[in-house]
């Protein structure tokens, strides 16, 4: 049956009203032994089908043919050398990022620690580690700035790196006068008695002020006690009010060094 | 009625009883697959014309089948198998095409 196509393309058949019917007359089982060879015909159609759709989705490459799988190797070799290729740029891009990144942290590492000595030397950051704790009473009225300043002084001298004199942080800009009430040290009255908070090496400092002639000696001729205490740990807690230089101005480090 | 019965039992059990296709008959089963296929359709396509024939259509089943196997085999000894297959599928879908037309025709009077 199988009838050849070419014929009725053209023509288009007559609307029978006959056709369900003669459709229906097919349906109608009948055992003769063509009608029984052709079920089995079918049966093994479906079960080909069947076999095929899942043979198919199930697919791997042996079933391919030779140039098939010529061409999905060129295609996994090109896609191979693209992907190494992009594999390369990727990892250089991340070596120089991560070299980047530690360079940068490097430097960041310096400038905090530049900024915690700068910090510390202007009296703007609170300071902790081992130094010395003196107090000075002086009934008499005896001390006067010079005094104080003398001791100062000394400390630095003897290597202190943060100094508190009460509750005033006494940095470079620090300046010591004799005010109507007692001393004063920036504008502020220091009162009595004077606790001098200094860090640095402890004993290197006590001997300093200990020393014959030193400030231990004249605090005491003037009639005043001082008491000297060695501590393993000082906080320096005052901190001195950052201003910016009205006058002086920073030289640009590029610019050749003024006479 | 049998033989759709039939149909339905074949698709049932291959979907169920997972066969495995032999290597040998790998390439083959698609192309008899379609050339069956097309068998199936012209057979109900002389349903509709009222010239069908069991024999007739029991005959030309088989030999779809058994033709186009062949060829792709043949294509394969002479290397230009899936060029051949290719052609086969072409021709086969062509002639199941205008089989459908017929069918619709006859059913849809369009």
């Amino acid at each position: 049956m199988s009838s050849p196509a070419g014929p009725d393309e053209s023509a288009v058949p007559e609307p029978t009203p006959s056709t369900w019917r003669r459709l229906m007359l097919m349906m109608r089982p009948r055992a003769t032994k063509a009608n029984l060879l052709s079920a089995a015909l079918a049966l093994l159609l479906g079960f080909a089908v069947a076999t095929q759709v899942r043979q198919n989705s199930s697919l791997g490459l042996e079933s391919l043919r030779q140039s098939d799988l010529v061409n999905i190797l060129d295609d996994a070799t090109l896609q191979s050398a693209r992907l190494d290729q992009n594999a390369r740029e990727l990892q250089a891009t991340r070596d120089q990022l991560v070299s980047g990144s530690t360079s940068g942290a490097a430097a960041l590492k310096a400038a905090q620690e530049r900024l915690d000595a700068l910090a510390i030397l202007a009296g703007t950051a609170r300071a902790h580690g081992p130094g010395l704790r003196m107090t000075i009473t002086d009934p008499g009225g005896k001390v006067t700035a010079p005094v104080l300043l003398d001791a100062i002084q000394e400390l630095r001298d003897a290597g202190a790196e943060a100094i508190q004199v009460n509750n005033v942080r006494i940095v470079a800009g620090s300046h010591f006068s004799q005010g109507p009430d007692g001393i004063e040290i920036d504008g502020r009255s220091v009162p009595q008695p004077y606790t001098i908070a200094a860090i640095g090496d402890p004993a290197t400092m006590s001997s300093a002020m200990e020393i014959p002639g030193g400030l231990s000696e004249n605090v005491r001729q003037l009639g005043a006690t001082i008491k000297i205490v060695q501590e393993k740990e000082l906080t320096v807690g005052a901190l001195h009010a950052q201003s910016a230089p009205r006058y002086a101005r920073p030289v640009p480090q590029s610019a050749p060094a003024a006479p | 009625m049998i033989p759709a019965l039939g149909l339905l039992i074949g698709l049932a059990a291959g979907i169920f009883l997972h066969p495995a296709v032999p290597l040998a008959l790998q390439p083959y089963l698609p192309i008899a697959v379609i050339a069956a296929l097309d068998a199936v359709f012209g057979g109900v396509r002389a349903v509709l014309d009222g010239i069908f024939n069991d024999k007739v259509f029991v005959v030309s089943f088989l030999s779809n089948v058994v033709v186009a196997a062949f060829i792709v085999f043949l294509g394969d000894q002479l290397g230009v198998g899936s060029q051949l297959s290719t052609g086969v599928v072409v021709v086969l879908g062509i002639r199941i095409f205008s089989n459908v037309a017929s069918i619709r025709r006859h059913i849809f009077r369009a």
